[in-house]
């Protein structure tokens, strides 16, 4: 263990796995509470668009997927709002229409592309100092926007309740969803787009079932989503597989010994 | 001084082509029970919705503690919605749910002056028992009862409820009654609650608003619900047999 985190690629995954574990555990309250677990792989398929941007244009694909995840976050809380299609019809759409994108990217690239790989399903290899340097930014304002938290809280229980408590439930939508998009990209050279939807969602409901209280739920999602990070990056080196993988398979461990333990209560 | 509550002004609301509400004229003042009465698709959650500045309204004017609806401090005010919208796999205690309502925001931790006040809430509603419990648990009376509590908890000066004996049996419905009259014999606030129930409106309130997209009457109960104005509001009425006590 300590050999390993004597490698300088080894910590830098742990450090970016830890900041991305935290990230995606304490959003992924709020999607497992409003019921948008399909935003999850709806906007990491719209980075997968702005990814493969990236490597068409041969620049750092974190600088071409961050807006380019926005905008479709964006876009999805316009549509949702605006019209009376589901959250699921509109988040469809987008998805496949960024994806398509991807495609087209990919192939006009017209060389072989072995990173591709590395963003479908994560690499241990692959966190650079900018990549924690940016993770750590966001990181830095998700805890500045800690406060929000009771107003999100408010509006995931009951959005009129909240809303006549004078709470922007609409301004908030947009905030958060900005926020998840962010959370998705910065996931995506660990986890790969492939499991981001699980690495949002499965800490959050694995806390859910352990938790009488949303602020109990937070916590406990936030140790589940750092540590197994920790432990997954660890197996994905010792195991030699996709570190996305790993952690997700870790997770989902410890989701079902917690439904057999919850429900033996 | 101005001691009107509300006072709504030929309001109108439209959704689309649709007109929902039209030409709505009422006055309210401090201390009175109001129910509004009307069959289903009447405009009843609208209305209540434009008083909380929830829902736009198209034409007219509203006044609630002399400001416009959504200006108002929210302090004042406690809503009650219908508790079958309620989610209930939220993870919460009921404890939490009364806090909600005194900070008007959802409480991370359960200590401070705000949990005193719930916790005498839902002493008052004889709920303390169950402060604890997760709400996917309460029976529906019990989470009525919690619902009030947290809408009394922050001494609110006007209470507005959807249906709030929807789903609860009668002895649950005579006790909520009975609550609402005690918080409103100890403050001066107001109520305005919509109900299904024409005997209920009849025996608890002072006012009663009887609607159908247009306002059929206004007025004490004796006269609201006289039985031309509740044809005019249900069109025939011939099988529903709460007629008869009038
Ligand atoms: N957001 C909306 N968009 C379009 N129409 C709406 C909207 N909300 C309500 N309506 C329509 O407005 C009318 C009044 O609805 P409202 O919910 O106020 O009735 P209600 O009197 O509360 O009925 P109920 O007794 O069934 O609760 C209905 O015809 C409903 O279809
Ligand atoms: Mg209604």
């Amino acid at each position: 263990m300590l050999e390993l985190l004597s490698l300088p690629f080894m910590q830098r995954a742990l450090i970016g796995g830890v900041l991305v574990g935290f990230l995606a555990s304490y959003y992924g309250v709020f999607v497992v509470q409003r019921g948008l677990s399909f935003l999850g792989s709806g906007l990491a398929h719209a980075a997968f668009g702005g990814v493969a941007l990236g490597l068409l244009l041969d620049s750092e694909p974190l600088w071409i997927a961050v807006p380019f995840t926005i905008i479709v976050a964006i876009g999805i809380t316009w549509v949702k709002n605006k019209t009376k299609l589901g959250s699921d019809t509109t988040i469809g759409i987008f998805f496949s229409v960024s994806m398509a994108l991807g495609i087209v990217f990919l192939f006009m690239r017209k060389q072989y592309s072995v990173d591709a790989f590395t963003y479908l399903f994560g690499s241990i290899l692959s966190v650079s100092y900018t990549d924690i340097l940016f993770t750590s930014f966001v990181v830095i304002i998700t805890i500045a926007f800690f406060p929000l938290w009771k107003r999100w809280a408010y509006s995931s229980f009951d959005r009129e309740l909240a809303q006549a408590d004078r709470v922007p439930v609409l301004f908030d939508d947009y905030v958060l969803s900005v926020l998840i998009a962010v959370t998705v990209v910065v996931s995506i050279k660990l986890v790969g787009i492939v499991l981001i939807a699980a690495f949002l969602v499965i800490p959050a409901a694995t806390a859910r079932l352990l938790s009488k209280s949303f602020s109990r739920m937070t916590v406990v999602s936030i140790i589940i989503g750092t540590l197994s990070a920790i432990v997954g990056l660890w197996a994905s080196y010792l195991l030699d597989v996709p570190s996305g993988a790993a952690i997700i398979l870790l997770q989902a461990c410890t989701f079902f010994i917690s439904m057999i333990f919850s429900s033996a209560k | 001084m101005n001691q009107n509550i509300l006072e709504l002004k030929n309001l109108s609301v439209n959704y689309g082509e649709h007109t929902v509400l039209d030409s709505i004229n009422f006055t309210v003042t401090s201390h009175s029970f109001i129910s509004i009465v009307g069959p289903n698709g009447a405009g009843k959650s609208t209305l209540i919705k434009v008083l909380l500045g929830l829902t736009e309204f198209s034409s007219g004017s509203v006044l609630i503690f002399g400001n416009k609806p959504g200006k108002v401090d929210s302090s004042l005010i406690s809503y009650v919605p219908q508790i079958k919208t309620m989610d209930r796999n939220f993870p919460a205690i009921a404890i939490e749910l009364v806090i909600s309502g005194v900070q008007q925001r959802w409480p991370w931790a359960l200590h401070g002056d705000a949990r005193t006040k719930a916790e005498n809430a839902l002493q008052l509603v004889g709920a303390k028992q169950i402060a604890n419990r997760a709400i996917a648990d309460l029976s529906g009376g019990e989470l009525q009862r919690v619902c009030i509590a947290r809408s009394i908890a922050k001494y609110p000066k006007l209470i507005i409820m959807d249906e709030p004996a929807a789903g609860i049996d009668a002895v649950g419905e005579s006790d909520l009654y009975k609550l609402l009259e005690d918080y409103q014999s100890k403050s001066d606030a107001t109520i305005l609650m919509i109900t299904h129930d024409w005997h209920i409106a009849n025996h608890h309130s002072d006012f009663v608003l009887v609607l159908n997209r247009k306002q059929i009457s206004y007025g004490p109960p004796v006269e609201s619900l006289k039985e031309e104005n509740m044809r005019r509001a249900f069109g025939h009425i011939g099988h529903d047999h709460t007629l008869k006590s009038f």
